[in-house]
Formats: structure tokens, sequence, C-alpha cells
């Protein structure tokens, strides 16, 4: 709770950096502000209780603390590489309320009790979001990506609500708890429209965290955004997105899972063929890491498709949101500073090797880590899933998701090939900021980190 | 904790030379291989000397509470790899000292890195870490053709790299599979024989499922017929020393995992399915051996005949009898030590004409007697004449297959006459005959040439001779894996 109330203070205060003329104390401040958030964070989550606050609209149990865990500590490394995105640009301090107040709505996400609540967090992170996927104002795909993303957005959100007032007339509660014991007490009597709700949420929440055949919003949105909003979304938002999507389903609606795992695996499989067969046909690098996280958020749903609230899944999960969330800071962290000339296609990155070894080493890594190679971190998230899966009745998917994976190591290893075989025409080295090295190192060290010892993950999220 | 000395010390010594020099690498990455060597005969003795010595295993806990440790052990097999791998490892750095490869210490780096990798999937007991290492062997190799090698390289790796994963996948699923039906006092365990445990309780139709999602991985990787069309390209494409660890010692990574972690696994669908992979093998044999007949780059002839070659060893393999396995296992050794020979005797033949198609060249015999005489040396060990050490693993493996089915013997059996008709045709084109206009001078061997093919040749006479010791070590190894198929 209160790693939630700081992160909101920040927010208020970058609003009032512009008045009482602190701009220069605000990037600091904000990182300090993360830093003491998750220290709470993880001071509650040692306490390992459950607290409720205000009548159980939100509770913050160690799944909850755990995921916002991972949301703070990627948020650390966004603000730090997303350093010069603030600087560059004039409204610096609206940007830095926008994203505090995203990232307020991902942490309530993580620790909802309510349905209300839900409803709160999906909006209170997507509408900062919308803004910021049209930031680059004389930029028209920037324009069209924050249109897009507004329309598809509440179009999403439509359904979110009208899911919920179908269940809140069907079972009388907003509570989630409340709802899974109506639920299994009058499991024979429930209405239908009942049923209808549950599927609407389920659309609702497949089209935030972006999976086929709900997924088409965000090529275009992933590749129009600024580079920077791109990485918070696939990572932050993505996160806190599944965070919401596991507690919902398999903690509220776990007793009626025969009615959504059905197309819970209709939607995962799509996903996967969708997904890696359009990234391999795209040159833009931006797009085709838009398709790639459509492909994670597809590995991701299998984790809750097996719906055994276990300590193997959840684990599987909270390990594959930190694999996937330190991959994709370290491969944007490259591509922003590879395309910052503006040329976003594959052959930006075109002898990268030669103009600055380091960078295409740590791209190389994470490339390898999305792919799922060991020892990096996406190899062992890969293996947790596969194991999770492995035991239900849905084997066909991992053989789907095993053919899909090979197509997926095609278009990663594209980006490794074009760093260190294609030849560009200038050879003139590459420099970067210190502290984007020091995040892109970071990342990519914390990735094979975990990779060789998942243990330290795997073992700390014990439920 | 000497096996995991043999994993650790490459590692580091790798590690070591990415950020090493010049010619200081190299030298730096031989004499850690000699040492590597060392430490492996220091291993050979040991197990003379008692099996079952303590110090030749280590288990830790990797993910404890997933049941994955960081356990390996040396038993026969194993050794017999391991002394593969280190005796190879030193001779291919060597074999590269008249190249020169620009970022030298990257490349070296990578082959230390790679024999890490490799002497781990000899090792590993735990069926976690075996697929780890299996993994890992496979990115240095990757790098190493994509970075140095030829024409193409970057679309004839991409199809290597991605076929093999592909494969890998499959043998993971299969793993996990096996794993999730492990049961030791009602936790999992990746140990091998809880995993062969585990293989053996299931059903006929779950073993033959097992046993193809596990084969593939192994198929891919030899290769096998139908499996095998990345295999000549990227053999080609390879630089030399790429291409010898690859043929040399990765190759055998199939082959072992087919008698490690395939055979004593699903006896049951091995029963039912090894005879249709048996037959893939055995159409793979005469398949590759009628294509290297027509090759015109020599290269590539090595490469189909090295198709050829695996093709025997997997039919033996499958066909699960003494004599089977065992003359795989002495294949495998003999292969591998031939094949590096072959492949070193191809870039010669490049560095000194700057070709290496056949009718290109000839008459290279009279400008360069002893290059002629340690050629023919290594080419009557790749045919398995008597006294050479390709005999003993042949005539073992035909005989093998023979029990198994005399149709499949006899045709496999093919092999003896269709490789001594491409490889004797080969050496006439290149050695005798009229000379050409490409090699007009060809001149004397470098040193380290010299030394390299020297020592293959000694080995190459030395086991065709006197087998015994790593025959010995193989029957036994060999008991063993059976006793645990019944």
């Amino acid at each position: 709770m209160k790693g939630l109330l700081i992160i909101s203070g920040l927010g208020i205060l970058a609003m009032l950096a512009e008045i009482f003329k602190f701009k220069k104390l605000l990037f600091p401040m904000v990182l300090l502000g993360i830093v003491a958030a998750y220290a709470f964070n993880f001071m509650e989550w040692k306490t390992g209780m459950s607290i409720p606050y205000f009548d159980n609209m939100i509770g913050f149990d160690k799944l909850g603390l755990a995921f916002s865990g991972i949301i703070l500590a990627t948020a650390f490394f966004w603000f730090i590489l997303a350093n010069d995105y603030f600087e560059e640009d004039t409204n610096l301090v609206d940007h830095f309320a926008l994203v505090l107040f995203a990232l307020v709505g991902a942490l309530m996400l993580t620790s909802f009790k309510n349905m209300t609540t839900l409803f709160l967090g999906v909006e209170i992170m997507s509408i900062p979001l919308y803004v910021l996927a049209a930031s680059k104002k004389n930029d028209i795909k920037s324009n069209e990506a924050g249109f897009k993303y507004l329309i598809m957005g509440s179009f999403a959100s439509g359904f979110l609500l009208f899911g919920i007032a179908l269940i809140y007339g069907a079972t009388g509660s907003f509570d989630l708890m409340q709802i899974r014991a109506f639920i299994s007490e009058n499991a024979a009597t429930l209405p239908l429209f009942f049923y209808v709700g549950v599927v609407f949420m389920l659309i609702a929440m497949l089209f935030k965290v972006s999976a086929a055949p709900f997924h088409f919003w965000a090529p275009d949105v992933y590749q129009g955004s600024p580079t920077l909003i791109t990485a918070l979304m696939s990572t932050v938002v993505k996160t806190a997105a599944f965070a919401a999507f596991m507690r919902l389903f398999m903690v509220g609606f776990a007793e009626v899972s025969s009615t959504w795992t059905g197309i819970l695996a209709g939607a995962v499989a799509l996903s996967l063929v969708i997904a890696n067969f359009s990234a391999a046909m795209q040159s833009n690098v931006k797009r085709m890491l838009a398709y790639s996280s459509i492909s994670h958020a597809a590995f991701m749903l299998m984790v809750i498709l097996a719906n055994v609230r276990s300590n193997l899944s959840v684990n599987a999960l909270i390990y594959y949101s930190l694999a996937y969330s330190l991959g994709s800071i370290a491969a944007f962290g490259v591509l922003y500073n590879v395309t910052k000339k503006g040329n976003e296609n594959i052959d930006a990155f075109n002898g990268l090797a030669k103009r600055n070894p380091s960078l295409a080493l740590c791209m190389a890594v994470a490339m390898l880590s999305l792919a799922g190679i060991p020892i990096t971190s996406g190899f062992f998230a890969k293996y947790f899933v596969f194991t999770a899966m492995i035991g239900t009745q849905y084997k066909w998917l991992l053989i789907v998701a095993v053919l899909t994976s090979a197509v997926g190591v095609y278009y990663y290893l594209k980006v490794v090939i074009a760093m260190y075989f294609k030849k560009q025409e200038t050879e003139e080295p590459i420099q970067i900021e210190r502290s984007n090295i020091l995040v892109i190192v970071l990342t990519t060290a914390a990735t094979i980190a975990i990779g060789v010892v998942p243990g330290i993950v795997a073992e700390m999220f014990k439920f | 904790m000497l096996t995991a000395l043999l994993i650790l010390f490459p590692l580091l010594a790798g590690l070591l030379v990415f950020f090493v020099k010049g010619n200081a690498a190299r030298n730096l990455a031989l004499g850690s291989s000699i040492i590597e060597f060392g430490i492996a005969l220091g291993a050979f003795m040991l197990f003379k000397h008692n099996p079952n010595a303590a110090l030749l295993n280590f288990d830790h806990a990797w993910v404890q509470s997933l049941g994955i440790h960081f356990s390996v052990g040396i038993d026969g097999m194993a050794l017999l790899m391991i002394l593969l791998t280190t005796f190879l490892v030193p001779l291919i750095i060597l074999s590269s000292f008249k190249n020169e490869y620009s970022n030298s210490n990257n490349f070296y780096g990578l082959i230390l890195l790679m024999q890490m990798a490799l002497v781990g999937v000899f090792t590993a007991n735990d069926g976690f870490l075996f697929y780890v290492f299996w993994e890992l062997a496979l990115i240095p190799i990757y790098f190493i053709c994509l970075l140095w090698g030829g024409e193409n390289r970057g679309q004839i790796t991409f199809k290597f790299f991605v076929y093999t994963l592909l494969g890998s996948l499959f043998m993971l699923v299969g793993l996990i599979y096996l794993y999730n039906h492990t049961n030791v006092d009602g936790l999992k365990s990746w140990n091998v024989q809880d995993l062969y445990a585990a293989g053996r309780s299931l059903t006929e139709v779950q073993q033959s499922a097992v046993f193809w999602m596990i084969f593939i991985a192994f198929a891919i990787k030899m290769p096998i017929f139908p499996f095998h069309t990345w295999q000549p390209d990227t053999y080609v494409t390879a630089p030399t020393q790429g291409t010898m660890l690859l043929s040399g010692i990765m190759l055998k990574m199939g082959t072992f995992g087919v008698i490690k972690w395939l055979l004593p696994v699903v006896p049951l669908g091995l029963e039912k399915w090894g005879g249709t992979a048996i037959a893939l093998s055995v159409v793979g044999i005469v398949y590759a051996s009628i294509i290297a007949i027509s090759q015109k780059d020599f290269k590539r002839l090595i490469a189909y005949s090295s198709i050829a070659h695996v093709g025997l060893i997997s039919a033996g393999i499958l066909s699960a009898n003494q004599q089977g396995v065992q003359g795989a296992i002495m294949q495998m050794l003999a292969h591998g030590v031939n094949v590096v020979g072959l492949f070193f005797i191809a870039d010669i033949l490049l560095r000194h004409t700057g070709t290496r198609e056949m009718d290109k060249l000839g008459g290279i015999r009279g400008m360069n007697g002893n290059f002629a005489v340690l050629f023919l040396i290594i080419l009557l060990g790749s045919v398995a004449l008597p006294l050479t050490n390709g005999f003993v693993g042949e005539f073992l493996l035909i005989n093998g297959v023979y029990q198994y089915s005399a149709v499949m013997a006899a045709i496999a059996g093919l092999t003896v006459i269709l490789g001594a008709v491409y490889m004797l045709r080969a050496y006439q084109k290149i050695m005798l005959g009229e000379r050409n206009d490409s090699n007009v001078a060809f001149g004397s061997l470098a040193g380290t040439d010299k030394l390299v093919l020297g020592i293959i040749c000694v080995a190459v006479v030395a086991f065709g001779v006197y087998p015994k010791p790593l025959n010995d070590i193989a029957e036994v190894a060999v008991r063993d894996i059976l006793m645990n198929l019944k």
C-alpha cells in the first residue's frame, strides 16, 4: 500500500514541478521515490500478510506484491533509460506525471480485490498511455497510434464494464471472493448472462494483453508510439495486465473454468501462430517486437490456462513476467539507441557488432533470451510454462508452442545476423549515454543471472 | 570433482581467451586445451584404477524445488567421449595456426566454450542439465560458422540453427513429459535413473510418442536421412575448424544421446519403432554414399560420407545388442579422428592450390610424397581397412545390425564398398594422375600441419593395431547399458 501511495504522491508532485520550478530535481526524486516504493513493497512482501484496505477494495497479498515488485523494478530501469526522452521534450513534467499515473494503475491491477478496483486500475493505467502513445506530436504515426489505442482501449473497457455489470447482476457482488463463494454455492443455478459476463471479461482482458484475435491494435500502436513508450507498454503494462488476468480468472472464475478455458486455448493457439508468422515477415524491428510480445503473451496465457493455482503455475507466470520484462528492457534500450536517426528497419542494426560491440552483445543476449535459449532466463521461463502445461489436457498446445518457437528463433536471429554478419556503409561508432549503457548492461546481466540461478526467483515466490 | 573441473576449466580458459589479443590468444587456447587433455587422461587413469571412484562424480543441487541438479559423472562411455573431445580440440586449435582469422581471440574463446558444453553433454547425469548443455553447444558453433564461415553463411547457419533448435525443443517436451512421470518419494526428479524408471512405466503408446520426440532431436543432430538437409551446406560453409567440431565431436552428441538418453528410457517404444528408425538410417547410408560419389568438391564429399558413416552408427545403436552398440562407440571414436583428418586435408588442399574441386587437382603425390602418405593412411582409416582404427567399429556394427536383420545388414554393408569407391576415387583424382595448372607448386607442409596430420595418423594406426584398451572400456559400458534395457 505504501508503495502505491508513494507513486501517487510522486505523480501529483510531478504536476506541481512546473509551477514551483523544481523541474531539475524531479528526475532524481522520481528515482528515489521508486526505490522507496520498492523497499516498502519488499518489506510488506517479507511479512507475508495479506492486508485489505478500503473495505477490501484493494488488498496486498504476496502474489500481488511480487508482481508489484517486478513492475517497480522495471519502471526504475525504464526511467533511467528514458532520461533524455524527458529532457528533449518541452512538456517534461506532464510526461512524468502521465507515466507515474500509469504506474499507479498498474500497481492497482496487481492487487485488486474488487471489480470496481479492477476497472479503475485498467482505466488509470490506460488513459495516460493513450496520451503518451501520441506524445510525438508532429509525427503522424504517433498520432495514429494514440488514436487507435484510445478507440480500441475504450472498446475493451466497454466490454469489461458490461461483463462486470452482468456478473454483478448474477451474483449481487463486486467483491472477487464473494463472487467466487457465490459461484461455488450456486453452481447449478447460475443464469446464462453470468457466463456471458465471464466471456465478456475474458474478451476485454485478451484485448488488454493483446492476444489474438484481439491483437490487431498492438502492432500499429507499438510501431507508432515513441520507442520508449512502446518499451513501457510491453513491460510494465503487460505485467500488470497479466497479474490482473491471473487474479481474475484463477481466483475469481476458477470454479467455472470450463466456460473460459476452451476460448482461452483457442486464443493461445491463434496468438502463437499469428504472432510468430507475422513477426517473421516484419522488417521493422519495433513492429517485430510488437508481434513477439503477442507471442509471449500467448505463453503467459498458457500458464493461466493450466489453471492450477499451484506454486508451479504462479511461479511460472511471475518468472516469465520478470524474464520477459528484463529481456524487453534491454532490447528496447538498444533499439532506442540504434534507431535514434529514425530508421527502424532491421538494416539499422547492420554491422552493429563493429560499431559498438558491447551494445551488440547485449542485444544478442536479449534476443537469445526472448527466443528462449539456455542459459538465459527466457529459457527457464519457457521451461516453467512447459512444465505447467504438460500435466494438463492441452498437450497439443505444447506442440503448437514448440513449432512456433522455432519460427520465433528465426526472427530473433535475424537481428543477430544483421548485427554480426551484415555490413553497414558507415562504421562510425555509436555513442550512447552512460546511463543507458548502465541499464542495458544491468538488465542483460540480470537476464543471464536469473537464467543461471533461477532458484533465486523461483524459490522466492512460494505461496 | 574431477568431472566438474573438466567442465569448469575450458569455461574459464575460454572466457580468459576473449580478453587476450593476437597470437597469445591462440597459444593460450592451445595450452589450456592440452591441459584439459591432461586432466582427461588423469580421469582415464583413475577410471582404470577404480571405475566407481567418488572423484569422478559431482552432484550439487541447482534448483532444489524443481529437482534440478548439477549432476555430472564419468562412466565408461562418457570417458571415451571425453577422451575423444579433449584429444581432438587441441588438434583442431593447432590446425588453425596457418589460417588467418580476424578477431581470432573470439574464435578460440568460442572453441573452448564449445568444448565446455560438449564435455557437459557427455557427463550430465541430470536430464535437465543434459538439455542445457545440449543447447549451449549450439551457440558457440553457430557464431563460429556465422562469423568466420564462407559464402552464404548467413542463410545456411540460420537453417542449421533453427533446424537443430526445433529438434531440441521436441526433446525438451519429451524430457519434461518423462520428468512429470517420475516419482521419488512423492517428489519429481531429473536424475537419469529416475527418468529411466519413469519412461519404462509408460504404456507402449506413450513410449512411442516419447521415442519420436527425443529421437527427432538426435536424428537432426547426427544427421539421419531425411533430417540431414542442413548438414552438407553447413559443413561446407563453416570454417575448417567449425566443420571439424561439428563432424568430429558434435555429431557424436546425437549418437551418444541415443545410447544414453533414448535406448534405456523407452524400451517398448524402441521395440515398436526401432525398425523404422533403422530403416531410415540404412536408407541414409546408401543415399549419402551415392551422392558422395558424384561430388566434385572434396569437402562436400566428406560431408556426405559423414552422413553415410553416422547412418551405420545409428543403425548399430538402434539394433540394441552388444556388438551393435559397442561397434557404434568404437566407430564414433574412429570417425571423430578420421573425419577431422580428412577435413584438415581438404583445408590444406585449399590453402596450397586455391581449390577443393577434385577435377582441378591431380598429381600432388609427385610433388609432396609425405602428404600423400599421410592422406592415404587417414583415408584407409576412413574406409575401414583392417589394422586401421575404422575397422573394429565397422565390423562390429555390421555384425550387430546383422543380428537384428540380415537384409538391413546387407544394405548397410554396401557402405564398405561404396565408401571405398568414393574415397579411392577422390584420392586418385587429387593425388595421382596428371598435374593440373592450379597446383603447379604444391610446396612442403608447414610444421604444425605435419604435426596435426602425424598425430592423427599415429592414432589411426595405433588404435587399429591395438584397440584393446578402448574396446575393453566400451564393452563393459555397453554391457551395463544393455542390462538396463532388460
